[in-house]
């Protein structure tokens, strides 16, 4: 398939056997559609579908200093974790760069999963260790792991004929340990999707046994396999970013719109004086989501955002929506320019179309 | 996957249909189901003129914008408008409605360099 070496997933050999097209991301063979993106899209929006996600990258932090020492790593705050939970946070370098958006959980008292992009696994252990102190414990895990997304509205009662009626659904952004068939699965109440889903780990010997069954169970409620092109229009609705298009280690998560998940407070971590300079300075440029104006051809990553004839940035994430049915994206634009209904055109083949910065999420559930 | 037997192809996934002095170009079933969810597509404009291997027009999926090529050297002489309002059709029909130009020919020598029906099954495997 490539001429590179792709990593698989335990999945793989059933997503071709299900007819799914592969291709490269991130270092691995990933399906990026089995049928159709907007019919997979849909599924999600309107019943439930399933994502291999086994790509991601899985960390474990231990030890008695480990939540002290990740808090001084990542930018959201640690402490305000209970038994249990997760955050998304990020992990910067020195200059406030991105290195990775992520998300941890406590998992035990003195124990943290990292839930990491594929793409930055290798890096994000590298630059983790390389600052760690000797009484914490770091592993990459990612290997033993496959893991799947099941999103949807539909996600709660397929969650129930799954692991069984009196069974409860892990709280928003919580992760509980379940069984399932004689196999120990990690559920969280996660997605990337913007409805309401769960992410589940396992063990890579179990991945086979445990999609096949969700895809059975979940047959009544309308369940679709979706790949990578559903999953990025679905993100894109709701302006989740894209590590490696929005977000890189050029951009800092203030200019990317996303200061929420940085917590100022906190004394200590890297990056912190970099964002408060952006803070105190302003950023040059900002994250703004924008949708085109009339139907045509959809913005893509890369092309030119104008106002009034003048460059005033590029688009990084872009698509034709399947629930608005416009073109959509996301764009760094310089500050002045990022104004709530300010009207840009987007240059496609040497023509600018006109399209409007709107508020972020683009789409939202009516 | 479906490829008529009475038509041309190029390697770039066009079929192509002679109509006296002219060929009526579309892309194939194979090349609409790889794309998948056509949104959108741009066409040529009227009496371009066009050599052959030249991208005269761009289809744009959900995924991907794919430029489609000039199979011969031609002026384009018809545009399927009916795409402007419904893209999809290439996805439902890539050998009927689904058409996208018509190009007056230079030379009918020049549509031997064309693939027939076997060797683009070959092609596509």
């Amino acid at each position: 398939m490539s001429e590179t070496a792709k990593k698989t997933t335990p999945l793989c050999e059933e997503h071709v056997r299900r007819g799914a097209k592969i291709i490269p991301f991130g270092g691995w063979l990933m399906p990026v559609q089995y049928t159709s993106i907007v019919g997979e899209h849909q599924a999600v929006r309107n019943n439930v579908g399933i994502f291999d996600i086994s790509h991601m990258g899985q960390l474990i932090v231990s030890g008695p200093a480990a939540g002290k020492w990740l808090n001084t790593m990542l930018t959201n705050n640690i402490d305000k974790l209970g038994l249990g939970q997760g955050q998304y946070t990020f992990l910067l370098s020195e200059d406030g760069g991105i290195i990775d958006d992520l998300i941890v959980y406590r998992i035990e008292k003195g124990e943290f999963l990292l839930v990491v992009n594929a793409a930055r696994t290798d890096e994000d252990f590298a630059w983790l260790d390389r600052h760690r102190p000797t009484d914490v414990d770091l592993k990459n895990r990612s290997a033993d792991f496959g893991g799947v997304a099941i999103q949807g509205p539909r996600v709660a009662q397929l969650f129930h004929a799954l692991f069984g009626e009196d069974v409860d659904l892990p709280a928003r952004n919580h992760i509980v340990d379940l069984g399932f068939d004689g196999a120990k699965v990690s559920v969280a109440r996660t997605g990337y999707t913007g409805e309401d889903g769960v992410e589940v780990f396992f063990r890579t010997k179990d991945a086979v046994k445990f999609w096949n069954a969700v895809l059975e169970k979940g047959d009544p409620f309308g369940i679709k396999p979706c790949g990578l092109g559903a999953r990025d229009t679905l993100r894109l609705e709701v302006c989740y970013p894209l590590n490696g298009s929005d977000l890189s280690p050029e951009r800092n998560p203030i200019e990317a719109g996303l200061g929420f998940f940085v917590d100022l407070t906190k004394p200590k971590f890297i990056g912190r004086e970099a964002l408060l300079k952006t803070k105190e300075n302003g950023s040059p440029e900002k994250l703004v989501a924008f949708r085109m104006q009339a139907k045509g051809p959809p913005p893509r990553p890369h092309y030119l955002v104008f106002e009034n004839g003048e460059r005033i940035g590029e688009v990084t994430s872009g698509t034709l929506s399947p629930s608005l049915n416009y073109g959509i994206g996301m764009a760094y634009v310089s500050a002045p320019h990022t104004k709530i209904g300010a009207q840009i055109d987007i240059e496609i083949r040497g023509q600018k179309f006109p399209a409007i910065i709107e508020k972020k999420p683009l789409y939202k559930k009516s | 996957m479906n490829v008529p037997e009475d038509l041309l192809y190029t390697e770039t996934h066009e079929w192509i249909r002679r109509e006296g002095d002219k060929v009526r170009v579309g892309i194939t079933d194979h090349a609409q189901s790889e794309l998948t969810d056509v949104v959108y597509v741009e066409l040529p404009k009227m009496d371009r003129q066009a050599n052959a291997k030249e991208a005269i027009a761009v289809v744009e999926s959900v995924k991907a914008a794919s430029d489609i090529y000039a199979p011969v050297k031609g002026t384009v002489v018809e545009v399927n408008k009916a795409l402007e309002a419904d893209p999809g059709l290439i996805n439902r029909e890539p050998y009927g409605q689904g058409w996208i130009f018509v190009l007056k020919i230079d030379n009918a020598d020049d549509l031997k360099q064309l693939k027939n029906a076997a060797a683009y099954k070959e092609q596509i495997g």
